[in-house]
Order: C-alpha cells, then structure tokens, then sequence
C-alpha cells in the first residue's frame, strides 16, 4: 500500500476568550446563598471554570460565554435568579454569508482539527441561498454499486492541475507531442490570496509552511511576494505566483522552481503563456477569470484557446457574480460554464479551480459536484486565526484579534488543522456519495440534489407552479 | 416490474414453534392520563411578569389569577417564586383578571421571556418545545389561550410551509370516538400476524449506549399503552426490556452489535437498519465516553472505545442479497414482521421498491433531517433528502408499481408533532416512527450536546450512573403517554373537520393540502 494522504495536526488553543452563543445572566440580588447552588451542579463545570477564567484576566476585554445552552442550572436555581441570554459579541460575528456559525467551528475546528459532531438532529433551515440549495446523495443502499464497498482509508482526494488531452497523437510510433504538464496536489484545495484589504503583512510567512506541510499550493500575487521571506527556495513547489496586468516578468529561477503560476485575464494572456513557458516549459499556467457580468462567457472563450490550460473562476467573497445586481450563485455560474465546456466535448482541455464564498468543507464538495475540479479558498484560513471578519483592517485600522502579533507555530497550527479537518470531511461525505477518487466527483450530478428540481418534481406536480418570493 | 418479482413463499421451516413462545409475563400499562408535572423547579415560561418594587403585598393579584401564577401563601410575608408558566400571556388582557390591570399600585408587568430567543433552533421552535412540554404535563393539547405557535417550526420548506385546506364544516358530523387512529402493519397475506396498532406511530430506535435505561424503559410503557412498539436501537437487548416483548421491535444494524438468535425471536417485528436518515452513508457511531463498563457488556465491546459500526452491510450488494437477509431473520422467527429501515437517496423509489421484493413487510424511510445521538454536522444538513419528498416519490413510485397496498410506508425523519404525522400520512405514508418529540416530553431542550462528555446534562441520552437518575420510569412514561394522548386527541381533531373515520382514509390525500411557496391555492381560516 502506497503512503497514504496525512495532515499532521495536534490541538492549538485559541489565544482569545472563546465566544459562545449563550451566556448566563445572573441577578444576584436576590440571591439565597444556598449551600447546594445549581452552579455546582453545572454538568460542564462552566461556573468554576468561569472563576479562574476571571482570576486570570489582564485585561477586561471580553466577557465568558462558554455555557453549553442546557438550562439545567436556570430550570433549578432555588430563587429562579438565572437566566439564559443570547450573547450580542456572537451575534455580531462575521455577516449575512459568513454566519456567526460558520465562524464558530471554524475556530473550533482549527483548534481541534477534528469533524464537528453533535447529537440531537439537525436544527437549521430546510433549504438556502447558495450552496445551501443542494444536498450530496448517497450511494445506493441495498446496491452500493458505485466504486463497490470500500474503507475509507482507500479514498483518494488527489487532483491534476493542467491540460488532460482526450487522444495522444503518434508519429512514427513515438508520441508526436509530449504530455502537457501536470500538477498533483493530494487534495483538492489551493490557498488563494486573501482579498486586498485582510493582506496583513505577517500572513504570508505563515501560508507557505502551511502549503509546503499540507502538500497543496498557495497563490501569491508579485506584489506581496517579498512579504513571503527570504527563505522562498524551498517552498517554491508549493507557491504559485499571481502576475497581474502591470506585474513584470519574473526572475527565472523563481519560474523554474515554481510548477504553477497564474496571471490575469487581459489581451495580454496569449503573450504572457509563451513568455513563461518559454523560461520554463514544464510549468502550469492558470489564468483568473473574475466572475463579472461577462464572465462566465470570457471563460468559456478562453478555455477553448490551445494556450489555456488551467482557468480560475473567481466570485466574490460571499460567492457572487462580482458588480451585479441580482448575482448568479458561483457554484451556478461554474456549473454553467462546466455544462457549456462538456458539450463542447473539451471539458478536460482545462482544469477549473473555483472560489469565492468557499466557507465550509461541505462547499469544496458541492463545487466540486457542480463541475470545479478544485476550489480554492482564503477567508476560512483567516478566520482560522480568530479572526472575525470585523473588517476594521480594511479599513485601516488595528486588528481587534491582533492578528498582526501571532506566532509562526500558532498560524500554522491553526490553519493545518482547519485544512485536517475540512479533508477528513470531505472524505466522510464521499464515503457516504460512495465515490473513491475525487477526480470523478467532479461534475458528478447524479450524487447531488439540487433544491430546484427536488421541489419540481415533488411539490411542483402536487402544488402548481413556485411562487417566486 | 411488479411482475418480474419473485412469487411470494412462505419459508417451510424446521424451527420448533415453542421457541418463540414468549416466556417472560408481560407488563401491562394503563392507557391513564394524569398530570406529570415539570421535573424543574423553575419552568421557562413564554411570558413572565415582573413585580416591581411599587408591590405594595396587598395579595390582590394573588387572588384573582385564576391560574395561580402569583403565589401569596399565608403566614409569609413575601410572595414566592411565581409559578410563570401557567400565566396565559397577553390573551389575559381580555379576561377582566388581568393582573397587570387590576393591581392596584401598577407594580405588574408583562414581557415576553427573552430566554425564548437562546431556546431551540429552526426546526424545533420555544414555542414547539413549550407547547411539547405543556401536552406531556397534561394529556392534551395547550390550550390557544397561551398562543403557543406550535403546528409548524420555522425552518422555512417542507412541513413548515405545508398546511392542511379543511372544508368550512365536516361533509359528515363524526364524534372522537368514532374515529379510528389505528394501523395495520401486515399487508402482505403471507400468513404472518396481522400486527395492528393503536395510533399510526411507534418510536424509534434509540439505543442503550445513546440513551438511559430510564428513557428507553419509559418509552417501552408508553408503547405498551398506546398498543404501539418501541425499538431497542442497535446497542442490544437489555433484559429489562423483557417484559416489554411484545412492543419492542429490535433492530439488525450494521454493526450487529448485541443481535443474538434468541433476541430475534422475542419480538413481533425486526427491524433491518440500513442506513440513518441523520447519517446516510455513514454507519452508527458511539463515542468513546459512552461507552461505560455495561455499555461495553450490552455490546459485547471494549469499554471507552469508540464504536462504528460501518455502512452498509457488507453482505448485501443486491436485490437478492436483500432478500437472503430478510429471509434469514423469518427463519429465525417465523411470527415476526420484517422492517427494512433506509434512508433518502435520489433512488429511495428503487430502494422502497426493492425492500418490498425482499420481502419486507415495512418499508422505512428516515430523512436527512431527524434526530440522532451523535453525527458529523456535515452528514447531518448535507446528505440524502429531506423526507417530504421521499414520501412522495416512493408514494407514487409503489402505486405506479402496483404494490402500494401490499407494504407499509412508514416515515421519519424530523416529524415533530401530530401535525408533522398528518402531513406525512396525506403526502403517502401509511404512519410514522417519532423519536425526538418523546425526548423532548421528558425535558429535552436540543442543546444538542448529547454527545460530548458523559453525555445529556438532563439526563436523557446519558449513560453516566449520576446523570440519569434525574427522573423516575414512571414519571418518564407519563409524560410520554401524556405527550402520545395529546397527539392522538390532535389527530383525531383533524380527521373529525375532514369528516373520516379512519386515519387510512387521509393516506396520500395530496389534494387536502396545499404548500404555501405554490399557487395552488390560499390559506383558509383554520
Ligand atoms: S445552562 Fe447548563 S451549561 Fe450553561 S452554565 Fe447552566 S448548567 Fe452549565
Ligand atoms: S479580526 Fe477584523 S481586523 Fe482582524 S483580520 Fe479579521 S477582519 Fe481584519
Ligand atoms: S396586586 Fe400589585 S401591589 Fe398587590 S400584591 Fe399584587 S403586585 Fe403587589
Ligand atoms: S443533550 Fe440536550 S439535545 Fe441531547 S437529549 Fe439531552 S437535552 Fe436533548
């Protein structure tokens, strides 16, 4: 048996108090002082944990919120002096996409770097906007006939990165042309560049370990590039350089070393890949395609270009057609540009990688599912660090999390162990799909369910037509 | 296709008749309803008032709540704590009790609890857990004075946005009593039992490991009084469940943890668990701190591993091999019904149709979004189908097939209350399996954290020696007999304004319903 596919994880605390959804409030006016008060009875021990939490403040900066919602010591308190309150600092963190529970086990799980589990069923909405409008299928229950049964230890996540021509052609008995080049990574997952305003300076030297150790790849735009550290020789396998428009052509042995590169999606594209091929042929271009309103028709265009061989489909942070109105969803968009690819019977000329609003594992399979090869995502891996999506470092002023003071063996600890975690999902969910390679994953629409057409064919024939609200 | 299956054959088997003799005596349970007042002393009310420091301790307010919220006792000097549940909220306001109104030193006042905002989530609404707690005190349903909203959660699809279209009066003037909630489980005519239970409902599989003995004991009662089944879950057969045989269905899991010739045979139905609605795909899984010294012997298992048991059976990659299965446990047991328990996939119509092939007499569905005592949240909100569709494809899948009448279509999955079971039965399902709702009638509030450490600190789905002494199997199976009443009382209301007599007649009624996100129709005043 091969080496098998493992992120080394150990737990890394958080550095800040914990932010948990509940909090006790406690009238003590009233109260009896019984010698057998209910917070002694706390199953989780949260009171005496929240005394020597107290005891070992530096500053008051946060309050305890790390009751776990039994109401257990509000039900038995003598006096019926406690209660439970929703607490507003959790309530306020993240926004509308990257929800206060996205945000949570994220932390969590870039503490723990295990799956998140609980009991007691499932508690949100029926459905959603977004990647929430879909759910993944399961192999056949009495005919699990897919990739037959297997353990999941035998579940590959590797993925290409490049052209994967349908033919090789001969000539004379040798292949007239060599094999494009490719790029293995063992899952499918590259870290994109965090968007302008969240580049805090001390990221960077943290992102390449956090590449070189999980064998993906972190894309870097040029500009930054010096932020990275003087040491990049040895990381270069794992970093792709971003060249946009103005950037200059890079020094050759960075291309050399590098086996991915990605440049912007201007007139100048065409110029810019046999520049860089020239210098070194070996490697991978990817070009980024933003998903504006002309999108989705500039990537079909490109990828039947011979010159383009990998294409970025960039949404914007919450997933959306970037300066639109009514934005189309990016696991939409890219399923149509997919759909529009296969027809032509090119599919596999060019590697999609997809990103934008990529906030849980569960959405790395879903865009997979809806045609990505791969995906690629940055805020997560920001969030891993407490971060809280406050936005105060857009604009200009300091981190609240104080990002800008992690230590190296924090940063990466924390975003290996979110990186752990969502792969360990992403292997639980196709475990259950019954699916071994996440090759054949992609595009695979008969593993999903789409809200749409489950609601047609179910209610739609019962109930007449949706009503669009 | 109905064709192209199998004849059906009654197995001729060697197996001497007496070993399915049932040899302890069963416990008898009376049908009873008494109050099974809350466990806490502090209940969560929707609305609480608060007296202010103007209280001038005239005892006024004391005397005319006819509920008895303030409580003024004699001799004392101040009041105790007020019983806040029991207060009707604003609806009191028209009364001429009013409490707030009638003090004389305007000291009252009423706010809606803000606990309310931090209790249960989308599908399980405060007013859904209040209003489950209120009926499992009393035997019936709250009455609409409190204005608990507890017909439908808020999670905004499925059940949630079906409402049933009644007539403006019955078409035939029908009693409570001449209604008949019960269902017939053998449609096969092969010659096994005729099993017919009282209410379109049994509860579900929780096993010992994932719940206390205390739970699983109070649900057995409550079974035996509604002549309905529990089911052991697939942590075993724990002998006290003994005298519960007769209600009890035991389930063949995966893991085949605890399953012995001899517990098959004690039952009248076994229940084939293929999959979980809460993790599809996945196999059961029971933390490592659940598993205590007689957890461990229950499943003849290593204490403080954890246990998985793994998807799906590995002996079955066909039709055939389904049916090799179903066959072997009706030779084992030649008087029991066979379960076949599966959860949503796209192909749930094939599955459904293939069980009933194999030979099984029910055809389970669990959707994706029912109860469970741990699963991966990503299992848990992504995989499989909800079960509103399921029901409804496989529905018209079996009819279309020719074989709806000859197989029992239970589902499950996130039914909540009496309601949620109509719905399920008018989508297509012949009855239901109810697994949260009992749980929640003894005082659970889904925190959710069943899971971590020694489990439930409410002392439900716990093993830990301590944490499960909170409530006695007495209290336990009144709340849950109070709870199932309520829900039978509900029932029967809704069968009474469509003028049926019988809860088979509302089975796949699609057209008594309508969906609020269509067109078909508008809501009519209930
Ligand atoms: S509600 Fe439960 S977890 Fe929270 S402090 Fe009280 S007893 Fe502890
Ligand atoms: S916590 Fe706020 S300031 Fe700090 S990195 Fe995140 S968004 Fe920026
Ligand atoms: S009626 Fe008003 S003043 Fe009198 S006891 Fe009640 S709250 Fe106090
Ligand atoms: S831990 Fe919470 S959700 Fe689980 S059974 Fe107990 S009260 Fe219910």
């Amino acid at each position: 048996m091969p080496d098998k596919y493992h992120i080394k994880t150990q737990p890394i605390p958080p550095r800040r108090p914990r932010i948990g959804k509940v909090g006790v409030v406690d009238w003590r006016e009233d109260c009896a002082n019984c010698h057998n008060c209910v917070k002694k009875a706390c199953v989780f021990d949260r009171y005496r944990e929240e005394m020597s939490y107290i005891r070992g403040l530096r500053e008051m900066d946060a309050v305890f919120f790390q009751c776990m919602g039994c109401f257990s010591c509000v039900q038995q308190c003598t006096k019926g002096l406690l209660a439970l309150s929703a607490n507003p600092v959790y309530e306020r963190l993240g926004n509308t996409y990257w929800t206060p529970q996205i945000i949570e086990t994220t932390w969590t799980q870039a503490e723990s770097a295990k799956i998140p589990v609980s009991g007691a069923g499932y508690r949100g909405r029926f459905s959603g906007p977004g990647f929430d409008s879909m759910w993944t299928d399961m192999s056949e229950i009495v005919r699990p006939t897919r990739d037959g049964i297997h353990g999941r230890e035998y579940i590959s996540t590797a993925v290409d990165i490049g052209r994967k021509p349908a033919l090789l052609h001969f000539d004379a008995g040798n292949a007239a042309s060599g094999l494009p080049p490719l790029v293995d990574i063992p899952m499918p997952m590259i870290i994109d560049m965090l968007p302008r305003g969240y580049r805090l300076p001390n990221l960077l030297p943290v992102i390449k370990i956090v590449a070189a150790q999980t064998g993906i790849i972190a894309v870097i735009d040029s500009k930054d590039w010096q932020l990275a550290g003087n040491d990049l020789d040895q990381y270069l396998p794992n970093l792709a350089m971003y060249l946009d428009t103005s950037a200059p052509l890079p020094g050759r042995e960075l291309l050399i070393g590098m086996r991915l590169v990605e440049i912007s999606d201007d007139g100048n594209a065409e110029r810019r890949v046999h520049e860089l091929k020239q210098i070194n042929p070996g490697i991978v271009v990817a070009v980024r395609v933003e998903l504006d309103s002309g999108g989705i028709e500039r990537a079909v265009e490109y990828a039947r270009q011979p010159f383009v061989e990998v294409l970025h489909l960039v949404a914007d942070d919450n997933g959306n057609e970037i300066g639109e109105k009514k934005p189309r969803f990016i696991k939409d968009m890219v399923r149509s540009v997919h759909n529009s690819l296969v027809e032509s019977g090119i599919r596999n000329e060019v590697t999609l990688m997809a990103g934008g609003g990529i906030a849980l594992a569960e959405h790395m399979a879903k865009q997979i599912l809806c045609g990505a090869d791969l995906v690629t995502v940055n805020l997560p891996l920001l969030i891993a660090l407490e971060c809280t999506l406050c936005r105060d470092c857009n604009d200009g002023l300091s981190c609240p999390a104080k990002i800008g003071e992690i230590d190296i063996k924090y940063g990466v600890g924390r975003m290996t162990n979110l990186i752990a975690a969502w792969h360990d999902q992403l292997i639980e969910v196709m475990g259950a799909m019954g699916i071994r390679e996440v090759r054949r994953l992609r595009g695979e629409v008969g593993r999903a369910l789409f809200f749409e057409d489950l609601e047609e064919a179910t209610f739609g024939k019962l109930f007449g037509s949706r009503k669009n609200n | 296709m109905a064709s192209s299956l199998v004849p059906e054959k009654i197995i001729k088997e060697g197996l001497p008749d007496s070993t399915l003799e049932t040899v302890v005596p069963q416990a008898e349970v009376q049908r009873v309803i008494k109050p099974a007042p809350p466990r806490y002393r502090n209940e969560i009310a929707k609305y609480i008032i608060r007296r202010s420091a103007d209280c001038k301790l005239c005892g006024k307010c004391a005397e005319i709540c006819p509920q008895g919220v303030h409580v003024f006792k004699p001799g004392y000097k101040y009041f105790a704590a007020p019983h806040q549940s029991v207060c009707i909220g604003p609806a009191c306001k028209d009364t001429g009790h009013y409490c707030v109104d009638l003090c004389p030193n305007k000291a009252l006042r009423m706010v809606e609890n803000p606990m309310m905002r931090v209790l249960g989530d989308y599908r399980w609404t405060p007013d859904l857990i209040l209003a489950t707690w209120k009926m499992a005190e009393t035997g019936a349903p709250p009455p609409p004075d409190y204005g608990y909203e507890y017909e439908c959660g808020n999670s905004g699809g499925g059940f949630d946005r079906i409402r049933f279209k009644f007539p403006a009066s019955p078409p035939l003037e029908l009693g409570p009593d001449d209604i008949d909630t019960s269902l017939q489980l053998n449609r096969r005519n092969d010659g096994r039992p005729q099993i017919k239970i009282d209410v379109p409902w049994y509860g579900g599989g929780m096993s010992y490991g994932s719940v206390s003995n205390v739970t699983q004991l109070s649900k057995a009662r409550a079974a035996v009084a509604f002549n309905t089944f529990t089911c052991t879950g697939e942590g075993g057969y724990m002998e006290r469940l003994r005298p519960y045989d007769d209600h009890t269905i035991t389930q063949v899991a995966t893991g085949l943890f605890g399953v012995r010739e001899e517990t098959i045979q004690r039952v009248r139905i076994v229940e084939f668990k293929y999959a979980q609605g809460a993790k599809p795909g996945l196999g059961g899984h029971l933390l490592a701190d659940k598993v205590t010294p007689s957890v461990a012997r229950m499943r003849e298992t290593v204490t403080g591993i954890s246990l998985f048991s793994p998807f799906p059976f590995h002996s079955v990659y066909s039709i055939e091999d389904h049916k090799k299965h179903m066959d072997w446990i009706k030779h084992i047991n030649r008087h029991a019904l066979v379960s076949a328990k599966v959860s949503t996939p796209s192909d749930v119509d094939m599955v459904a149709v293939g069980s009933y092939s194999a030979g099984a007499h029910i055809v389970h569905l669990d959707g994706g979004y029912g109860g469970t005592g741990a699963a991966p949240d990503i299992a848990k909100k992504n995989i499989a189908m909800p079960i509103e569709y399921a029901i409804i494809k496989v529905h018209d899948f079996l009819t279309r097939e020719g074989v709806r009448d000859r197989i029992t279509l239970i589902a499950s999955g996130g039914l909540r209350n009496a309601h949620d079971i109509a719905k399920a039965i008018a989508l297509g399902a012949d009855g239901v399996v109810v697994g949260t709702g009992e749980l929640v009638a003894l005082g659970c509030l889904r925190c959710a954290r069943c899971e971590s450490g020694r489990g439930c600190p409410r002392g439900i789905a716990t093993t830990d020696a301590e944490l499960q002494g909170q409530y006695t199997v007495e209290w336990g199976s009144q709340r849950i007999i109070n709870l199932y009443n309520a829900w039978r009382i509900e029932l029967v209301e809704i069968l009474r304004r469509f003028g049926m007599r019988r809860v088979s007649e509302l089975r796949g009624r699609t057209d008594l319903l309508m969906h609020l996100d269509y067109s078909n129709d508008t809501e009519q005043a209930r």
